[in-house]
């Protein structure tokens, strides 16, 4: 089975590197934009479906790794490969202070941890509006390219290689480990397994990739705002990606945050409901499949 | 002067927020369910009681009672339809049904929130006041709407008290947040006990809703921050703590208040938040929470 989800997923990457020369610029945009939260929604992924910690803070992550780079970029002028590592390592520095102290805690608590994260990393950066922009957003004097197709190419690119190692480290000997913490931590502490440790490196796993793709999708946009980085609505909008992809599956993640921003376009005409609808739809398969897209498919292929 | 006033709108604030966190911890200590949908049911219950007294020209008691309805039948719908098939649900696993229900409650907020931006706009809104004028205490200027509010909350508080002290439904209910296995053992039947305290919450959602629609307005945009501030309450006071969250809603109230006063109501939520952190850190179980 593993083979063949590798199999079909090079399959859908060949398909995906190709769609330049068939569709619009404006099309090529908004799954640009699809790739970058799906790295996201695959390292929340890793933390939730396998660690089984509920982080509410996706958007803290991304937004930590997306206002270092902006900051850097902008003031210091580094060049944007040293602002995308910059941004890395800032994800994983303010991960690992926030999640050290809060992974001695459980369920809603460390829930709980990372909302009121995101609510401080938002209302700091809007009080320090001078520094950081507030809520109009810091613009960025480099962009990674200004051509639709190249941009596509380096998100794709970029979401193909997060996407493998994440898959990758979930089906390996830690993947395993991870899910028997978040299933029963005290068993898998009695096998001797060191579940805090475990639990933090998955969390710095989830921190690197999601401040990278924070990071490179400020480089995208030219500009690094509250609204598509920081804000609870982002977070959430990648808790739903994940979920409706399939947890435990990381690639679903990719392919539920693919759908969302389909489905929006789509759903368009209908103005602001369009995201009621959305939300309506994510409701119902976490209520009546709890598997999600991936979930369903692989059971549906297991039944054959 | 200024510290009066801060006394005296603080205690206002503080009153509401300990009605609004009240009915969300009474849910916790009862089945365990966080709900995440709470600031939306507020923001419902509050711009349906501005419909309702304005454009439909009910009066204030008219929109407010609508409100409380509002808030009575969004709970029950939010148990019927989210946290009760999680709960009764087969295929999810026991350890992960907290977190379906944290996700759900959360999305099913989100729904409410954009449907009534829909309809109403998402533009602030401010209840019209059960009473109007105003009355100088000790030369602050105060609403009497405001003196109002307090007393509301502390009635509907009090008689809180009394049905979970006085009444027999209440003593199981009490009983139930204390050992619900225990109490499922001596042949009670859970589940009315649960339908009771989600049609308390409703209310109390409700009551809190209109009662800051009045003092502060309410747009469907703080759904958010009314979810987080009443979670916030919950876990300082420890969850499932009623006693605890009525102390944390003080505790929060002032804070709130002095901060908007004293230094800037942009910042308003700030010092809440870092307490909170700090609080989780320290002692997670909160002030009078159990573990």
């Amino acid at each position: 089975m593993k083979s063949r989800v590798a199999r079909l997923a090079l399959v859908a990457l060949a398909i995906l590197a190709i769609l330049p020369f068939g569709v619009s610029g404006y099309v090529l945009g908004l799954l640009t934009l699809a790739f970058y939260y799906g790295v996201c929604a695959m390292a929340w992924d890793l933390l939730f479906g396998f660690a089984g910690e509920v982080n509410f803070g996706p958007s803290f992550l991304m937004g930590l790794g997306a206002y270092a780079a902006a900051l850097l970029n902008h003031y210091a002028g580094w060049p944007i490969p040293a602002c995308l590592v910059a941004g890395a390592v800032a994800a994983v520095a303010g991960g690992a202070v926030l999640a050290v102290p809060a992974l001695k805690l459980h369920g809603p608590y460390f829930g709980l941890v990372t909302l009121v994260a995101v609510l401080l990393l938002q209302n700091f950066i809007v009080l320090f509006a001078g520094i950081t922009g507030g809520e109009i957003g810091l613009d960025l004097p480099d962009v990674l390219s200004v051509s639709d197709r190249i941009n596509y190419w380096y998100a794709l690119g970029f979401m193909a290689v997060s996407g493998a190692i994440l898959f990758g480290l979930s089906r390996s000997m830690v993947g395993l480990i991870l899910q028997a913490c978040g299933q029963d931590a005290t068993e898998a502490a009695a096998l001797g397994f060191n579940v805090a440790k475990h639990k933090l490196a998955a969390f710095c796993v989830s921190a690197l990739f999601s401040g990278l793709a924070g990071a490179m999708l400020i480089f995208y946009m030219g500009t690094a705002s509250v609204g598509t980085t920081v804000d609870i609505g982002v977070g959430v909008q990648i808790i739903i990606a994940a979920v409706l992809g399939g947890r435990r599956t990381i690639l679903g993640a990719a392919i539920g945050s693919i759908f969302l921003i389909v489905a929006g376009e789509i759903l368009r005409p209908l103005g602001q409901l369009s995201s009621f609808v959305v939300s309506g739809i994510a409701l119902v398969v976490i209520l009546f499949f709890q598997g999600g897209f991936l979930g369903a498919a692989l059971a549906a292929e297991a039944r054959k | 002067m200024l510290a009066l006033q801060i006394l005296i709108d603080g205690f206002a604030i503080s009153s509401l927020y300990a009605v609004g966190a009240i009915g969300f911890t009474l849910i916790f200590g009862v089945s365990g369910v966080l709900n995440l949908s709470h600031g939306a049911i507020m923001a419902v219950a509050a711009i349906i009681a501005w419909y309702v007294a304005g454009d439909l020209g009910a009066g204030s008691y008219g929109g407010a009672l609508a409100g409380i309805a509002t808030g009575l039948a969004l709970s029950l719908v939010t148990y019927g339809l989210v946290v009760r098939p999680i709960q009764s649900s087969r295929t999810i696993a026991h350890e992960e049904k907290e977190i379906f229900v944290l996700t759900s409650t959360l999305l099913w907020g989100l729904m409410l929130q954009v449907l009534v931006a829909y309809i109403f706009t998402d533009n602030p809104k401010t209840v019209q006041p059960l009473v109007s004028g105003v009355v100088e205490i000790l030369g602050v200027r105060t609403p009497r709407n405001e003196i109002f509010t307090a007393i509301l909350s502390w009635a509907a508080i009090g008689l809180l008290w009394q049905l979970v002290h006085r009444t027999r439904a209440g003593k199981s209910l009490l009983a139930a947040s204390i050992n619900p296995r225990g109490l499922a053992l001596l042949g009670f039947e859970l589940s009315n006990i649960y339908l009771l305290v989600w049609v308390i919450y409703g209310v109390l959602a409700g009551l809190a809703g209109v009662l800051l629609g009045m003092f502060l307005g309410v747009s469907s945009d703080n759904a958010g921050t009314l979810t987080a501030s009443a979670f916030s309450i919950v876990v300082l006071g420890g969850l499932g703590s009623v006693t605890g969250s009525l102390i944390a809603a003080y505790v929060v109230g002032y804070l709130e208040t002095v901060t908007a006063y004293l230094v800037s109501p942009s910042i308003r939520t700030v010092p809440v938040l870092l307490l909170l952190v700090l609080v989780v850190y320290l002692r997670p179980q909160g002030l009078l929470g159990r573990r």
